[in-house]
């Protein structure tokens, strides 16, 4: 198979934010929130602070490292609640079609009228900050696009010859959907589950950035830049290093999944062929 | 108890809705498979027979819906029956197998595993049990080197595999009965003679029913000990196999069977090109009044075109629906 750059660069970048995320204690230099030390406040990058510190004297390189755990933890897990609820409701609804079909056709169209980041702002202010609520907030306002997807997919699914003939052995509906429809849609939700992730870690920054995700003095992405707004002419660095880290994160997570669509779209495949 | 049928069809009749108006696409249809017996079911496209199957599964779909008549199964109303028990039937006690090989297997899942899936969903067994006796139903249809087959997937298959898979999926729980909707249909001749005697024997030595639907009358009256001959959404015409080859009585029968080439025969028929039947098939929304054939028969005369034939009985349990019948 043609080496394939985006799939690798991709997965590269995503397998680093992955790493650093899980190896967080090893290789952060101090504790990301307790170290804090008024004597070396906003030292500019340097050998022994590599990222540079903020203005209570904290080493950015670690928080930014302690970071990639809550921004990657919101992101998968977020996206995985969508893909869910996104499968679930899109594979019920193509197969069963009807009422049911209606309803769930209704539910996405609404779902895609409201802006998702305004509905997981007003989730988030029922709620309140903090991480559990994060995840609810993003997890329930994303799985309109795996919905559509999967619905299009079971309604071209079942009148498959196999599915057919599934029914005529004695399948019921719900072992159909999940070991005839479900397998043989999984390509295309896994490259929408990869770049929902993307969007999930962008809408963590941006609640956290607008003060409604992760509390500090906790490390997030998007919370550190929030609070490096006011720096941001004279410190510099407070901003660039966790943007540089969504920034990448985020380009990896989309790399791979155009990539992984190039491997599983069996349409894309024939046309390479 | 040898004397009760294995099925029984009374008067089946599946109406196609169509919004408010309601057309007969099967009407009048009886018929019974006895235990072990293989019966066929002959017909062009669209003169019912697939639907007909579909009914006895309890499988029919809208815009189709039975409307008269009954199907026992086993001595019970298969209408009757709630969907759970129906579904418990189906794959269970009655199998099916289909025309295309190729689509009627999961694309993402190992052979064995769709095998192996049938003893776990009508049989209540272990993953690790079904597993091994999907790799004993795979050796029984012939498939060599089964255990490290039920590893592949379809596309790793050639077409007469996958037909043995499909065959060992469809008798994998040993049913009564075997639907078998153009089993071969889309197969080499030669493959397809290996499948059929596959069948035939499978089938035989289990006691399992068959009910073979095809449009290739040769086929079915070689397979088959009953055969009947499905013309526009009835019966028109069941004889045992050897009989409707030799004394066809159906003029639409006479013109399947003088249509189907044979080797050697013609020329000693003293014919020297194969006939075919005038016209086309009626569309279903307008069959024509009286006998559904009366159009395209050589024989037809007034009252064919009034009045329905009603079913006159031949000897040996054959019978006939025409007003002329030979």
């Amino acid at each position: 198979m043609k080496l394939r750059a985006n799939l690798i660069i991709g997965g590269a970048l995503f397998a680093l934010a992955i790493v650093v995320g899980l190896l967080a204690p090893w290789l952060a230099h101090t504790d990301p929130v307790l170290d804090a030390n008024l004597m070396n406040a906003e030292e500019a990058p340097s050998w022994t602070w590599w990222f540079g510190t903020d203005a209570q004297g904290r080493d950015i390189y670690s928080r930014v490292v302690y970071g990639a755990r809550i921004s990657l933890t919101v992101g998968i897990v977020s996206q995985l609640i969508n893909s869910v609820i996104g499968v679930g409701l899109g594979l019920s609804a193509g197969y069963w079609g009807g009422w049911w079909d209606d309803f769930v056709n209704g539910l996405t169209n609404l779902m895609l009228a409201i802006p998702s980041l305004i509905f997981a702002l007003a989730i988030m202010a029922v709620l309140g900050p903090g991480l559990t609520s994060l995840l609810i907030a993003l997890g329930l306002t994303n799985w309109s696009f795996t919905c559509r997807l999967a619905r299009a997919s079971a309604l071209s699914l079942r009148s498959q010859g196999y599915v057919q003939a599934a029914r005529v052995l004695g399948y019921g509906d719900l072992r159909i959907m999940i070991t005839q429809l479900l397998p043989n849609m999984l390509g295309p939700i896994i490259v929408i589950g990869t770049l929902g992730m993307g969007s999930a870690v962008l809408s963590e920054a941006a609640l956290s950035f607008l003060g409604l995700g992760v509390r500090p003095p906790f490390p997030s992405w998007g919370s550190m830049l929030s609070e490096a707004r006011e720096q941001i002419t004279t410190a510099p660095w407070l901003s660039v290093f966790p943007g540089l880290a969504i920034f990448l994160t985020v380009l990896g997570l989309n790399l791979l999944g155009d990539g992984l669509r190039d491997i599983l779209d069996p349409q894309s495949r024939s046309r390479r062929i | 108890m040898t004397g009760s049928p294995l099925i029984e069809v009374e008067d089946l009749r599946i109406d196609l809705n169509h919004g408010s108006s309601r057309v007969a696409a099967v009407e009048g249809v009886s018929f019974r498979i006895d235990r072990g017996e293989t019966f066929g079911l002959v017909g062009e496209s669209g003169c019912g027979k697939s639907i007909t199957a579909l009914a006895l599964i309890g499988l029919l779909r809208p815009p189709l819906s039975i409307s008269g008549g009954t199907i026992r199964f086993d001595g019970r109303e298969i209408q009757s029956l709630s969907a759970a028990r129906q579904r418990a039937l189906r794959g269970n006690r009655i199998a099916m197998i289909f025309q295309e090989p190729m689509t009627a297997l999961n694309p993402v899942s190992p052979v064995g595993r769709q095998i192996a899936e049938m003893f776990v969903l009508h049989k209540g067994k272990s993953w690790r049990e079904a597993d091994q006796l999907a790799v004993e139903a795979l050796a029984s249809v012939r498939v060599p080197a089964p255990e490290r087959r039920v590893k592949d997937y379809p596309h790793q298959l050639s077409g007469g595999m996958r037909q043995r898979v499909m065959i060992a999926i469809a008798l994998a729980c040993g049913p009564d009965l075997l639907i078998a909707d153009e089993p071969t249909t889309a197969l080499d001749v030669t493959v397809q003679a290996e499948i059929i005697e596959l069948m035939r024997n499978l089938c035989a030595e289990r006691g399992t029913a068959v009910l073979m639907i095809s449009h290739d009358l040769g086929l079915v009256a070689n397979v088959c000990r009953r055969v009947a001959v499905m013309y526009a959404g009835r019966i028109v015409e069941e004889r045992g196999s050897a009989d409707i080859f030799r004394a066809p009585s159906h003029p639409y029968t006479q013109g399947l069977v003088n249509s189907l080439p044979r080797l050697g025969s013609r020329a000693a028929l003293g014919r020297t090109r194969l006939t075919e039947i005038a016209g086309v098939v009626p569309a279903i929304t307008d069959f024509p009044a009286g006998c559904r054939f009366n159009p395209r028969c050589a024989h037809a005369t007034e009252i064919c075109r009034t009045a329905a034939p009603e079913t006159t009985w031949l000897g040996a349990g054959g019978l006939v629906r025409c007003h002329h019948h030979a």
